[in-house]
């Protein structure tokens, strides 16, 4: 019954893969590459499993921090891009 | 008891894994952006959700549960939190939710 | 089963490098170079190589894209044109694509139990772990004891990387410009507001911080028993202090953690893992033999591999704080 749940993930992955490469905004590529991290946290809980091999949900869980970590560093720096190389850069605050 | 824990565990993964599928199709073909947060991020905790309670299931009462009841917390909490700062960024840098996508430089591309 | 799974994960992984290549604007290159790390991190989980698989999460997909952003922000976002000469480049690597195809002709099968690499160290690693140093993990043995050569080296490459981009940067913080790009820091501009009109990240990851503070331990020192070890944990305890960074500003992480304290901690992990080969050295062993730190050889083997791992972790955390402070912390104009 795992492997149902892989191929699923693995199709949303693909999904996910094609979204961050069309999407004409820099934050669909971002939402993307976040779907795809929690993805990854799924993928390897499951396949942790299905391996027998408990004590690897350590990279499960660390995935799921440092995705988290990514996703903010990634919304900061797009925060303080300079002026002339955004267009839709709206209020700095 | 045994027969019972494995039809729960199947029918939670089952649904999680549409739930994951679903929120990836979502995000594809969803008009604007947000409208594709509300998909991905919606149905990212679901399906995660859903999944990890269902392997929690079969793990029984040992130390991959406690590791898998981590995992869960920690995607509880951070995966909404993650898509609240990406809408709040969109929504600071001035893209507004609309009928056309919008785009920045890469037009250009 | 698994294979397909592999072969999946490795035709996304084509796909995204196309990509990469592709694109002219660099941001979008970053975001995907960090979805291809993903990529790759889940390739090798599915090799069963999980101690690989753990450090190429920590720090390919989370620190370096954080980095590489930092040098965004501080450069051009759009790729300069590309004047050289492109048929010599294609044909130079059409040419050495082949001669590499043809060489896999002679490879031995995938997984092949007979093959030269299984047959000759391997064998004697994984007999000899259980009775000289008694641990459960074969991957951290071969690391720390077997060859704890090799890891010597491969601390003081970070500690000698920290360095030389500190020295880029010019990393004085009471004089403020420094050799490299050119203008000095203003007084004026504010590079390290952080994401404080954030409100709900900024309450959920300061609740987070301790915890991923405590992970970064648990990875540390869980290196003996399952996947782990100091340079996965030195990446997780770094991107704790990065998280604060990001949330409350530059100048309140700097505050809680100074450059001085970092260059020490630097430092101060590449001198450990030395100074405990030095002492095996003074208590009469060969240089890095740790079986005679104690009175029983496998209780002094699990001291040596506690030590030098500690000191592996304290070097990756100092240079990868002071890396990001260095790039993060300077403004382009």
């Amino acid at each position: 019954m795992y492997y149902a749940v892989t191929i699923a993930t693995l199709v949303t992955m693909a999904l996910a893969l094609a979204r961050a490469l069309l999407g004409p905004s820099v934050y669909d590529r971002v939402l993307a590459a976040n779907m795809f991290g929690t993805k990854t946290v799924l993928l390897l809980s499951v396949i942790a499993f299905l391996y027998g091999r408990p004590d690897f949900l350590d990279l499960a869980l660390a995935y799921a921090l440092i995705n988290f970590i990514g996703v903010l560093a990634v919304l900061e720096f797009i925060r303080r891009r300079p002026e002339t190389d955004a267009v839709d850069n709206g209020s700095r605050h | 008891m045994a027969l019972l824990l494995d039809i729960a565990s199947w029918a939670l993964l089952s649904i999680g894994g549409a739930f994951v599928f679903i929120g990836g199709v979502g995000a594809l073909r969803m008009p604007d952006l947000y409208t594709r947060i509300h998909a991905a991020s919606l149905t990212d905790t679901m399906g995660a959700v859903l999944v990890i309670v269902g392997i929690m299931l079969q793990a029984g009462l040992s130390l991959a549960a406690v590791k898998l009841a981590a995992i869960l917390l920690f995607l509880l909490l951070t995966s909404p939190t993650a898509s609240n700062a990406l809408a709040s960024a969109a929504l600071l840098a001035g893209l507004r939710p609309s009928g056309e996508v919008a785009a920045d430089e890469e037009q250009s591309k | 089963m698994i294979v397909l799974f592999g072969v999946f994960l490795l035709s996304l992984m084509v796909i995204t490098a196309l990509a990469i290549v592709r694109t002219h604007h660099l941001f979008v290159a970053v975001i995907l170079t960090g979805i291809f790390s993903l990529l790759m991190a889940a390739n090798f989980f599915l090799l069963d190589a999980a101690d690989v698989a753990l450090t190429e999460a920590a720090i390919g997909a989370g620190i370096s894209t954080v980095l590489f952003l930092g040098a965004l922000a501080l450069t051009g976002e759009h790729e300069r044109a590309n004047t050289s000469n492109r048929l010599l480049a294609l044909s130079v690597v059409a040419v050495t694509t082949l001669l590499v195809i043809y060489a896999t002709f002679d490879k031995p099968r995938f997984g092949d139990p007979l093959a030269p690499v299984h047959q000759h160290v391997a064998p004697w690693y994984l007999d000899k772990t259980a009775e000289a140093i008694d641990i459960p993990n074969v991957v951290t043995a071969v690391l720390g004891s077997f060859r704890g050569y090799d890891t010597l080296g491969e601390v003081f490459v970070v500690f000698t990387a920290g360095i030389g981009v500190l020295f880029l940067f010019g990393a004085r913080p009471s004089h403020g410009s420094g050799a490299g790009a050119g203008a000095a820091r203003t007084n004026t501009t504010k590079p390290g507001q952080g994401l404080r009109h954030y409100l709900i990240p900024r309450v959920v990851g300061r609740l987070l911080i301790p915890f991923i503070f405590l992970f970064g331990l648990y990875v540390q020192f869980h290196g003996d028993y399952g996947p782990g070890g100091g340079f996965q944990a030195g990446a997780i305890i770094a991107a704790a202090v990065i998280l604060y960074a990001l949330l409350e500003g530059e100048e309140q992480a700097l505050r809680v953690l100074p450059h001085k304290l970092l260059i020490g901690l630097m430092a101060g992990g590449a001198l450990l893992y030395g100074g405990v080969g030095v002492a095996a050295l003074l208590l009469g062993g060969n240089f890095l033999d740790y079986s005679v730190l104690a009175a029983d050889p496998i209780v002094g083997q699990h001291i040596g591999i506690l030590l030098i791992e500690a000191g592996v972790g304290i070097t990756v955390t100092g240079v990868l704080i002071s890396v990001f402070h260095a790039f993060a912390g300077r403004r382009r104009y």
